[in-house]
Order: C-alpha cells, then structure tokens, then sequence
C-alpha cells in the first residue's frame, strides 16, 4: 500500500467511528452552540451592527477553539480501548499515517461545525461581511487546519499523562497563537472590508506547512516515547 | 553514596567564574550608573543598560533550550547518560529564559509607567514578548505536569515546536502592527544610542550574560543530582548504562 493509502484507511476508519457514535460532533456543536449564546450575554450584536463585525471574527474563532480542545483528546483516547494503539505501533504502516489520518479526519469534523456555526453567527449576530465572503472559504480551511494539525498532535503527546484534559489547551494555545491572530484578523477584515485579509492569508498557509512538516517528522518520537 | 561528598563541593574554577561575573555585574552597575543623562528621560533611561540585556539574552536561552532538546531526542535510544544531560540542559535553559523575560517584562512595565504613564500596551515588541514568556512558563508548565517516561519526550517536543513558534510570532506580530496605524506609544528603538553610553551597554550584556550562564550551569548541576539520586533510588541493582533512561518518581 503507498503511503497515501495508508492515510485514507486511517481517515476512512476515523469517520467511521464518528459516524457511528456522533459522539465529538455531538458534542462539539453544542459546545459551541453555547459559547454563541454566551458571547451575545456580554453585548447586543443587533444593536451594533459594525461592533458585531470588528469582534465576531474573534468570537467565532475562540468558540471554534474551545470545541475543538474539547473534541481533541476524546479521538484519541478511543485508540486507547483494547489496546488499539498499540496494535497501531506494532503494525507496519508509517507513524505519521496514522497521524495524519486522524488530523484530516479531525479537520472534517471541525469544518462540519463551521458550516454549521458560520450561519448561526451569521443569523444571531445580524452580520453582513462588508468584504469579500468568498475568501471566508480559505481562511475557514486554512485556520482550522493550523488549530487541528497541532491539536491532534499535542493530544496524542498528552496521551498517556495523568493530566491530559489541563495539558491540551495550556500547551496548545501559545503554539497556536500566531495562527489565531492571523485567523481572526483575516476574518475581521472580510467581515469589516477595511483590509485586505491577504497577508493573513499568507501567514496562516506558512505556519500551516511549517508546523504539518514538524509534525510529521516528529510523530515517531511521540508515539513510542512510553518505551 | 560514595561520590557524595566529590559531588558537593563548589568547584575552584566556578568560584573564580564567579568572582569574575561580580566583577562584570559591579563594572556593568558602575557604567550605566555614571553614563551620560539622556536628553528627554534624563536619569530614568538608565533602567534601559538592565531592560536591554535582559530581554536581548531571553532570545538567546530558548534557542539552547532547542538545541538540547534536539540533543535529547538524538541520544534518547543512543546514549541514555547524555541523553540525560542534555534534557537537565533544557531544564535549566528554558527555566533561565522565563527568569530573563520576567526581568524583561517588569522592567519594561517600570520603565514604560514612568516614560509613557502607562503600564502595558499592545505593542508589537510588548506582544511578540509576552507570547515568548507565555511560550516558556508553559513548557515548564508540562515539565510539572506530566511525569514518568513522557515527562522528557513531551517538554523536548514542546521545545522544538515553541523554538519555531518565535520567529513567526515576531513577524506576525509586526505585520499585526504594521498594518493599523502606528502604535501610540514606542515607535522604536532605530533612532540608535549617544557612543558615550555604548560602555555601558555593553558591560551591562556581558555582565548579564556571564551572570545568566552561572545560573544556568547552577540549575543543571542541581537538575543533574537530582536524577543521579533518583537513579539511584529507583533502580540501585542496575548499572547506570542499563538503569531506565527517564527516572521514575
């Protein structure tokens, strides 16, 4: 089987699993559903139209964040019943198959929350995006990509720790932070039209491919540091 | 433990390190005290010969941090004693490189309530740095919470990825900047210094800098004996060479 083969099997095993159970997107929507309605409790977005469109970017993003984290380490401690990882380990596949399966699967269920998210913020927060909205449909990939590729590594690194619930967001969210930035300023400028969201652009694909590459290589490492 | 009392000793050659970083520390305090009052702060710049140094060094010890972690993953499988050193290494450096940056940071909140009457902003140079001190208090962070064999696999890995995570928060954070209109306050430090206070600022760096590589030496001999112990404890009828190559607590 070539390399990519190996992925696909991972990625079609992975969305196997979450078709059957609905269980991280279940729960990552509602998650989600319920930072929306929170976030409207600290001010009236229908009231201020061109505040809803400076601060939604952010908001939208910091829910997609949260859910994410949430949803992170649940995919991979299904691996841990009946010794599955293991099993993983001792099979001839390539590491970072097996990893990069399970981020792109991941990747899925999160860009599944945004088509469902994108028009509930859209309805609830009266927004008009004054730039381009098309270009929502790159960044969206592209930053859940940054949150997701380093999200899943991270929870597969805090696998086996006592503590891997508190570890996820304190190690994830430094990293990911100029990903974030870039995340929510491209939105805030399509959504307010003052900007070119461009350069955000840029930056998200570059820290995309450089933290992919990072990842990939140091997968190995991770997955058989207990030995 | 028959090489205890070798081990405890203060070695003559770190006393005369010593000595020597005193001095340095002693001239770098004289200099920046008896450099030239500047035009518009006047004696208040001179919190600048301790901010300068340190936060120059605080981008200096995570790149150590990065090399032994790099070290630590290479020797892991190979050569279990250096391995050890090196993650000691990294310990000590990253523990240094939080110690450096909170300098940084509070005397940059000193210095910026008494020059600009406020004590943050969210400047390009403020941000970057305070997502480098965030970067490092969370590597330690891990090194606290996990424990066993993860503990060292996940803070080297942490280390690789925070070393490359620095350069692009410095340029995302520019071009953060850069974009908006300019920052109210500090618009840079490119309008160059007067040559008669380049001494200082320079004994200042060298003095800081012998003075953080003490520190750092200190934390690694301390780490070190911290593992030969727990070696020791855990596993006393192995030879060091077999003995699990992570301590167990």
């Amino acid at each position: 089987m070539s390399y990519f083969g190996y992925v696909v099997t991972h990625l079609r095993k992975d969305l196997q699993l979450e078709w059957r159970a609905r269980e991280l997107i279940n729960g990552m929507l509602f998650f989600a559903l319920l930072v929306v309605v929170v976030f409207s409790l600290a001010f009236d977005p229908t009231a201020y139209p061109t505040m809803a469109r400076q601060i939604s970017g952010g908001l939208l993003w910091v829910g997609l964040l949260f859910a994410s984290i949430t949803a992170l380490n649940q995919s991979w401690a299904r691996e841990l019943h009946n010794q599955v990882l293991d099993a993983q380990r001792l099979s001839p596949a390539p590491a970072s198959a097996l990893f990069l399966g399970k981020a792109l699967a991941n990747l899925i269920f999160v860009s599944f929350i945004e088509l469902v998210l994108a028009p509930v913020f859209a309805i609830f927060y009266n927004l008009h995006p004054l730039g381009q909205a098309w270009l929502l449909l790159v960044i969206l990939p592209l930053g859940t990509w940054g949150l997701t590729v380093n999200g899943t590594f991270f929870a597969a690194l805090s696998l086996r720790t006592r503590n891997r619930e508190l570890l996820l967001p304190l190690v994830l969210c430094p990293i990911a932070m100029p990903a974030l930035l870039a995340m929510i300023q491209a939105t805030t400028n399509v959504l307010t039209g003052e900007y070119e969201p461009s350069l955000w652009i840029k930056l998200l694909v570059g820290y995309d491919v450089v933290f992919t590459i990072a990842c990939v290589l140091l997968f190995e490492t991770v997955l058989n540091a207990g030995d | 433990m028959n090489n205890r009392s070798q081990t405890q000793r203060f070695p003559l050659w770190a006393s005369l390190y010593l000595a020597l970083t005193f001095a340095v520390l002693a001239i770098g305090f004289y200099e920046a005290m008896t450099a030239p009052k500047e035009a518009t702060m006047g004696n208040l710049y001179r919190v600048f010969f301790y901010h300068f140094p340190h936060t120059i060094l605080s981008f200096v010890f995570p790149y150590m941090n990065c090399v032994a972690a790099l070290l630590f993953l290479y020797w892991r499988r190979r050569d279990a004693q250096r391995a050890l050193k090196a993650d000691a290494f990294a310990l000590a450096s990253a523990e240094v490189t939080v110690l450096y940056a909170s300098v940084g940071l509070a005397t940059g909140m000193l210095w910026g309530r008494a020059a600009w009457g406020i004590w943050w902003t969210w400047d390009a140079r403020l941000t970057t740095y305070l997502l480098l001190w965030l970067l490092y208090v969370s590597y330690l962070l891990v090194r606290r919470l996990t424990t066993g064999d993860q503990k060292a696999v996940f803070s080297a890995v942490l280390a690789i990825f925070a070393a490359i995570d620095i350069p692009i928060c410095f340029m995302s954070i520019r071009w953060w900047r850069t974009q908006h209109p300019a920052p109210v306050f500090g618009g840079g430090e490119d309008s160059g210094i007067d040559k008669h206070m380049l001494p200082a600022v320079f004994w200042s760096l060298a003095a800081w800098a012998l003075w953080g590589a003490f520190v750092l030496g200190l934390r690694y001999a301390i780490e070190r004996r911290r593992q030969r112990i727990s070696l020791a404890e855990n596993a006393p009828q192995i030879s060091p060479s077999a003995a699990p190559i992570l301590e167990v607590r």
